[in-house]
């Protein structure tokens, strides 16, 4: 009975799930482009997003000063007033995601590829002396004024200890995601204003149905979100694709070593790489809060199990597999759900990802951003 | 070069350190056992107050631990001679958490009651050690039937339980004339259980629409489903959170279905979450409404500037009636078990009298319903 309930509704839950297959795909474009440089699993990319998502929270809340509701009823906006703020909140979350990913690089990844790092070494020589002095008082200014003072001798213990010209192997990248990850959440669920419970962002756009496609009734919000996912997607593929950071991206990917011989930044070209996932994540955030209005200090942790499992799906370090994985897993799941019911959907999804890379190792589209093949 | 580097990382070390000889020593706790006087006398007796405080229902956690703080004031305020104090375990509902808090409990001689554990599934994790050690207590807010078939001498609850609370649902849903109902849960012990007994309780009227997950942000399928089916009523069995965000799904999606939720949702929260969308919604509970009890009312008021919210005067009940067990003397966790046993005393919410497993004697359920943003308590008293 219920697989005609899927035959019913197909179109329905064709538009649902490539909205939600749209956001997964923005994020899953994150851990391919880190993936496809580094050879890296970014876990705290769901941070990432998370980050976006209260970037997307401020610009509302704070900055445009948009309140819950107007009257008893939504803060609806109309016209330009609209587009200007749909845009304002859009680059919000891109800046926060992007400054989050390369904050995040320079933090926990780029100390390990042995250089070292100033901006690394201070952040993480405040937080030692953060930690250090929260055993002996419980009061979160003076962690911070101690902290602050010891953060320059720290600094220069942790700047002459790094100097070894080596890279860390491969597991402490892992370890440091992994870290890095549970770090930022919880840092949020601990300071955030309303700690672990759930944000709500303001409602401006008016969720009134475009049109019917084939008895679907299809929503403005799900129109913004898989055409701006899209735009987002070119944007990002002629980037990579056409301009010099681009080029460099693609050098670093097939071969870092003579990317370097020959000239190329590679330090720079991480950090842009880091900083494209993290605008992607950014725009994944704004459309999220667009649709879902909702954020919370673990908001990425699921998503960003969809959004890697969708990377792996579509072939991990390929940008259109990671559309595609993106697409494929926001269907599976809606049309999984339908037939099995909700608890299924996740099992579905997996077997499908299972099934999948039995047959295709590298997932649909194979890695194509990897390295060059000798 | 080596040397050096050791040099400078142990100057490092030396230099942790010494900030941590300058920032020690301020962490003194004093303990306030006031002078005898008031004829109960006890000393360094605790009760517990057990689940979340935080996290996706911690709402529910904090009115509970405002009842109990509230009963506990009062009583301290009474007994100058034996001050009662009040410890805090935030499971943050969560299953898997509480185990760990239950063995801390356990272990703290001093905690001689436990007001909790809140929720139902956090409840079957960890009654088990309760029941080994000894330790009563009364839950002010886990309804899950079978809580009370497990053998456990020390459960007690405060409310009528949910094969109480799912028959009252069902009959008010038959009582409004609704012909077909979506059933939905949350995979919760509390919630799916629940919505399997309105489930069978509605029988053909009932279209089973399965689970969602409580931590998802997306519920188009289930949306899509109802509107499908064409339902002209809702029942959701799980917390407020996720009732929330599924109350907002359905109505952005052209669902205008009644919804029907129970004592999970019942909380400020469910609105913030759902906006407009909460409008309508119909809420069933086995708790009291606020002003059941004059007394109770203005004395929360005064306490909290605030009115007490779900729970809030079961948990207080609850606590009572450990306090009155102390003060008759009974003050290690065997003979407040003993205590426990014959008590029957009028509490804020109903009379307080437990049968051989646990459950209360008053077993009545009350409808509340969502206007312009308020929750407002329906003369509607079922059972």
């Amino acid at each position: 009975m219920r697989d005609w309930l899927l035959y019913r509704t197909f179109w329905d839950l064709t538009i649902t799930g490539l909205a939600l297959g749209s956001i997964y795909s923005l994020v899953a474009l994150g851990y391919t482009l880190v993936y496809g440089v580094l050879r890296l699993i970014n876990f705290a990319h769901s941070e990432i997003f998370m980050v976006g998502t209260f970037g997307a929270l401020m610009a509302s809340q704070e900055f445009l000063g948009i309140p819950m509701l107007e009257d008893g009823g939504y803060p609806y906006r109309t016209g330009f007033m609209l587009i200007v703020f749909l845009v304002f909140i859009l680059l919000c979350a891109m800046v926060f995601s992007g400054l989050g990913a390369v904050a995040l690089e320079r933090v926990a990844y780029k100390s390990l590829r042995g250089n070292g790092d100033l901006f690394g070494a201070v952040v993480l020589a405040f937080l030692t002396g953060f930690v250090v002095s929260m055993v002996f008082v419980d009061d979160t200014l003076a962690n911070v004024i101690v902290a602050a003072i010891l953060t320059a001798p720290i600094t220069m213990g942790y700047m002459s200890l790094f100097r070894r010209g080596k890279q860390s192997p491969r597991l402490a990248f892992l370890i440091s995601a992994i870290g890095a990850s549970t770090a930022i959440a919880e840092a949020m669920a601990i300071w955030g204003p309303e700690k672990r419970e759930q944000y709500q962002t303001p409602r401006i756009l008016e969720k009134d149905v475009l049109f019917s496609f084939l008895g679907a009734d299809v929503r403005v919000d799900n129109v913004i979100v898989i055409v701006g996912a899209l735009l987002m997607m070119v944007a990002l593929t002629l980037f990579v694709n056409k301009s010099r950071l681009g080029r460099g991206v693609r050098a670093v990917a097939q071969d870092a070593e003579t990317a370097r011989i020959l000239g190329v930044n590679v330090d720079m070209i991480i950090l842009v790489t880091f900083a494209l996932g993290g605008v992607m994540a950014g725009g994944a955030a704004m459309l999220f809060t667009l649709v879902y209005e909702q954020s919370r200090f673990n908001i990425g942790f699921i998503l960003g199990v969809k959004s890697f499992t969708a990377a792996v799906l579509g072939g991990i370090g390929n940008l259109k597999g990671a559309l595609l994985g993106g697409l494929v897993l926001g269907l599976v799941e809606n049309y999984a759900s339908a037939v099995f019911g909700g608890q299924w959907k996740d099992v579905v999804a997996f077997v499908v990802l299972l099934v999948v890379l039995m047959f295709r190792p590298t997932g649909l589209l194979g890695e194509s951003l990897g390295r060059a093949r000798v | 070069m080596k040397k050096s580097r050791v040099l400078r990382a142990s100057a490092l070390l030396i230099g942790l350190s010494l900030v941590g000889v300058a920032c020690g020593g301020d962490d003194t706790s004093s303990d306030t056992t006031a002078a005898a006087g008031g004829d109960v006398t006890c000393d360094g007796l605790k009760i517990a107050f057990f689940g979340a405080l935080t996290g996706d229902a911690g709402n529910l956690g904090q009115n509970i631990k405002k009842g109990v703080d509230l009963a506990v004031a009062e009583f301290n305020e009474a007994n100058p001679g034996c001050q009662v104090g009040i410890e805090a375990y935030d499971s943050q509902g969560d299953p898997a958490q509480a185990p760990a808090l239950a063995d801390k409990a356990v272990a703290d001689a001093s905690v001689v009651g436990i007001v909790g554990p809140a929720f139902s599934g956090e409840s079957k994790a960890v009654n088990g050690k309760f029941d080994e050690a000894g330790l009563p207590i009364v839950t002010p807010s886990a309804t899950n039937p079978d809580l009370a078939n497990q053998g456990w001498k020390i459960f007690h609850r405060a409310l009528a339980g949910d094969d109480k609370q799912g028959p009252g649902i069902v009959q008010k849903i038959t009582a409004d004339g609704k012909a077909k109902v979506g059933v939905i849960d949350d995979n919760s012990e509390y919630g799916k259980g629940l919505a399997d007994i309105v489930q069978a309780g509605l029988g053909a009227a009932a279209v089973e629409m399965n689970s969602l997950d409580p931590e998802g942000s997306d519920y188009s399928a289930i949306v899509t489903a109802a509107k499908d089916a064409g339902v002209d009523g809702i029942f959701f069995g799980g917390y407020y959170a996720a009732a929330g965000k599924l109350a907002k799904q359905l109505k952005d999606g052209g669902v205008d279905a009644q919804l029907y939720f129970a004592d999970g949702v019942l909380d400020v929260g469910f609105i913030e979450a759902a906006g407009p969308a909460a409008e309508g919604s119909i809420i069933m509970c086995p708790c009291a409404p606020k002003d059941s009890n004059a007394d109770f009312l203005a004395a929360f008021k005064a306490k909290f500037n605030e009115d007490p919210a779900t729970y809030a005067a079961e948990a207080y009940d609850a606590a009572t009636a450990f306090l009155d067990a102390i003060a008759a003397g009974k003050q290690d966790r065997a003979s407040i078990l003993e205590f426990l046993k014959t008590y029957d005393k009028a509490g804020v919410t109903k009379q307080i009298k437990w049968d051989e497993k646990g459950e209360v004697a008053g077993n009545a359920i009350y409808a509340y319903t969502i206007e312009s943003g308020a929750i407002v308590g329906k003369p509607g008293l079922i059972g």
